[in-house]
C-alpha cells in the first residue's frame, strides 16, 4: 500500500451527524459567534463516545492496572489491554509493539534515551549494542520536523558525540531528496509522515528504502497522519513510529510508541521503576519484556481507554472517508486562499501528497494580529511557528497562520475562514 | 467591539511609524528577548548616565524588533515614556504598565503615569497577547539590570 492509502471513490460521511457528537462545536465564542474550530492540528475535539468511555470506566472499573488480584483490578487491566489491541490493529501493528506513553514527544524521547543508554553500555543485554552511537555516527532528520522530532535527536547527538544531518526543504515545500544526507555513517533517520505546517507527505517508502540500504533505523513522526488517514505501519516498514491521542479525537496525556518487536526487545529502558521490572533485588534488577518494559509506574488508564474509544469511533466512520472528507476541505481552502490577493500559502498548492494543514501569510499583517481578527469572528486557528521554527526560517518567515481540519469540519467553515482573512485585511487597511 | 479597544488608533500609529527605532551607540548593555510561542524578537540597548542605581538617567533606549503590531507599538511607546527619566521613574512607569496589562481589566490605568501607554489597557482582555505587550518593556528592564551589574563589577560609571 501507499504511505497514505487513497480513499475509494464516493466515500462520504454525514458531517451534521458527526458534529452532533461533539458538544464543544455547538458553543459560541466572543459575543455569541459560532465557534469555527480550525486548530485540530494542535489538538482535536473529542466526541461524547470518548468522554463517555472514560467516565464509564472511572465509574465502574477504575483500579491500578497490572497489579492486585481483585475484581476491579482485573476489569481495569482487561479494559487497558483491550484498548492496546484495538489501537495496534488501527495502525497495522501487533499488540506487543504498542507502548503507551504520555504523548508523542515522550515516545520519541523514549527511543532517543533508549539509544543513549545503549551508547553508554547500559543495555538490558548485549543485544542493545546495535543501538550504540558515538563520534563518527550520524543521525538524519529533516528541516520540516516538529521540534518533537528534532530536539531529542540534537540532544542524543550532544550526549553521544554523533552528528546531526538533515534533508532540506525545497521552495515548494517538499523534501529535497536530491541532496541526500544519508550515508554509511547514518544510524537513525527520523522524519515526519506529514508536516504539521505545510501538510506535505514525504515519500515514506523511499526514505525507508534509503535508510535500510545503509542499515539505519527509521523513526516516523505519525502525529499528523494517523488521525487523518489509513496508516499501516507494518506495510510502511518503519522501525519506530510515534503518535498522540489528543490529535485523533482522543484524550490528552496519552501517546503511542510503535516499535518493531525485535527492536523493542533489544532497546534499553528509558524510565524505570514499578511495573517495568521482572525481578528486583537490592543489588540490581531485571526488566520485563516489552511493552511493559517501557511503561514504568501506574499508567494513564482512563486515557488509554478513551483513545481506544476514539479509534472505535474513527473505525465506524472509516479512515478512507475521513481522508476523503479532509481532502475536500483542503482542496477548497487551497483554491480559495490562492484566489485572495495578498495571501501566500506555504507549501504545496495542490492536494497531491499532502494532508489537511494549510499554513499561509497575509501581506502586511503579522499572523498574531490576523488571528486576533479571526478570533473576533469566532475562528480558531494556530499562529506562530507551530513548533517548527527551522522550517519557518527555511521559508524566510518568522511565523505563519495555520488552518487545520478534522472529520467534523465543513466547507462553510472554510468560507468563514476566507471571509475572516478578508476582514483582517480590511481591519488593518491592507485590502488590495 | 473589543477588537477596536485593543487595536486603538494610537497603537496602530506607533506600529506604522515607530518612535526611536534602530540600534544606536553608545550603550552599556544590549539584550535579545524572544517570545518563544510566536517567535517575535526584540533587541534592546540602553544608555545610562550619571548617578547610581535608581538615580541613573536613561539617556537612550534603542531597539530593533520583529513582531506583531502590539509588541512593536509597545516598544515604541516604551521609548517615548522611559527615555529622559531616571531609572527609578522608568521602573515605576514599567510597574504601572505591567500591572495594567496583566490585570485582566481589573486595574484602572493612571493616565498621568502611563500617557500613551494607557492605549494598551485593551490588551488585558486577551491573556494570550500580554507577552506581546511586555516583550520590549521587560527587555528594557533586563538591559538596565545588566548595564548596572557590569558597571558595579568594573566599578566604573557611564
Amino acid at each position: 500500500m501507499t504511505a497514505l492509502a487513497s480513499a475509494p471513490a464516493g466515500a462520504t460521511l454525514d458531517v451534521a451527524k458527526i458534529r452532533a457528537d461533539f458538544p464543544i462545536l455547538s458553543r459560541t465564542v466572543r459575543d455569541d459567534k459560532p465557534l469555527v474550530y480550525l486548530d485540530s492540528g494542535a489538538t482535536s475535539q473529542r466526541p461524547r463516545q470518548v468522554l463517555d468511555a472514560e467516565r464509564t470506566f472511572l465509574e465502574t472499573s477504575n483500579a491500578a492496572v497490572h497489579r492486585g488480584a481483585h475484581a476491579l483490578s482485573e476489569e481495569a487491566t482487561d479494559a487497558y489491554e483491550s484498548a492496546r489491541e484495538r489501537i495496534a490493529a488501527f495502525v497495522g501493528a501487533d499488540v506487543d509493539e504498542v507502548v503507551f506513553t504520555k504523548n508523542a514527544t515522550e515516545a520519541i524521547n523514549l527511543v532517543a534515551y533508549g539509544m543513549s543508554n545503549a551508547s553508554i553500555g547500559d543495555g538490558v543485554d548485549a543485544s542493545a549494542e546495535r543501538f550504540r552511537l558515538g563520534p563518527g555516527d550520524e543521525i538524519v532528520t529533516t528541516e520540516m520536523e516538529h521540534h518533537a522530532n528534532l530536539v531529542p535527536w540534537q540532544e542524543l547527538c550532544r550526549r553521544t558525540g554523533a552528528t546531526l544531518r538533515w534533508f532540506s526543504v525545497t521552495k515548494d515545500g517538499r523534501l529535497d531528496l536530491e541532496n541526500d544526507p544519508i550515508t554509511e555513517r547514518t544510524k537513525v533517520v527520523a522524519f515526519t509522515h506529514q508536516s504539521n505546517v505545510l501538510g506535505t507527505v514525504p515519500p515514506v517508502e523511499e526514505l525507508v528504502r534509503r535508510a535500510r540500504a545503509v542499515g539505519a533505523y527509521t523513526v516516523l513522526d505519525a502525529c499528523q497522519s494517523v488521525p487523518h488517514a489509513p496508516v499501516d505501519l507494518h506495510a510502511l516498514g518503519v522501525d519506530f513510529a510515534a503518535f498522540s491521542g489528543h490529535k485523533m479525537l482522543g484524550p490528552s496525556g496519552i501517546g503511542v510508541l510503535y516499535g518493531r518487536r525485535e527492536l523493542l526487545e533489544a532497546l534499553p529502558p528509558f524510565l524505570t521503576g514499578g511495573s517495568m521490572i521482572e525481578m528486583v533485588r537490592m543489588e540490581g534488577s531485571t526488566y520485563a519484556p516489552p511493552p511493559a518494559r517501557f511503561e514504568a509506574g501506574v499508567p494513564m488508564t482512563s486515557q488509554a481507554i478513551g483513545l481506544g474509544a476514539a479509534v472505535d469511533y474513527l473505525n465506524v466512520i472509516g479512515m478512507d472517508a475521513v481522508k476523503a472528507h479532509e481532502n475536500e476541505l483542503t482542496a477548497a481552502t487551497l483554491l480559495k486562499l490562492q484566489d485572495l490577493p495578498g495571501v501566500t500559502i506555504l507549501g504545496p498548492r495542490s492536494t497531491e501528497a499532502r494532508g489537511g494543514a494549510v499554513a499561509f501569510e497575509i501581506e502586511g499583517i503579522h499572523p498574531h494580529d490576523a488571528s486576533q481578527v479571526l478570533d473576533d469572528s469566532g475562528i480558531a486557528v494556530r499562529v506562530g511557528h507551530h513548533c517548527a521554527w527551522p522550517l519557518h526560517r527555511a521559508f524566510g518567515v518568522q511565523s505563519s497562520i495555520r488552518a487545520s481540519f478534522h472529520v467534523y469540519n465543513t466547507l462553510e467553515e472554510v468560507d468563514a475562514l476566507v471571509a475572516g482573512v478578508r476582514r483582517a485585511q480590511e481591519f488593518f487597511g491592507v485590502a488590495p | 467591539m473589543k477588537l477596536d479597544s485593543m487595536y486603538q488608533e494610537i497603537i496602530l500609529d506607533h506600529y506604522r511609524n515607530p518612535h526611536g527605532r534602530g540600534l544606536r551607540d553608545p550603550f552599556e548593555a544590549e539584550v535579545h528577548h524572544v517570545n518563544p510561542t510566536c517567535g517575535d524578537e526584540v533587541t534592546v540597548r540602553v544608555h545610562l548616565s550619571g548617578g547610581e542605581g535608581l538615580d541613573a538617567k536613561v539617556e537612550d533606549l534603542s531597539y530593533d524588533a520583529l513582531g506583531c503590531s502590539i509588541s512593536q507599538a509597545a516598544t515604541s511607546v516604551a521609548h517615548d515614556l522611559l527615555v529622559g527619566h531616571t531609572v527609578g521613574e522608568a521602573f515605576e512607569t514599567l510597574e504601572a504598565y505591567q500591572a495594567m496589562v496583566q490585570s485582566r481589566g481589573k486595574v484602572e490605568p493612571d493616565e498621568d503615569v502611563l500617557d500613551d501607554a494607557v492605549a494598551f489597557a485593551g490588551v488585558a482582555a486577551y491573556p494570550a497577547r500580554v507577552k506581546c505587550a511586555l516583550l520590549g518593556w521587560l527587555a528594557f528592564k533586563d538591559a538596565v539590570a545588566q548595564a548596572q551589574a557590569s558597571q558595579a563589577q568594573t566599578g566604573g560609571t557611564a
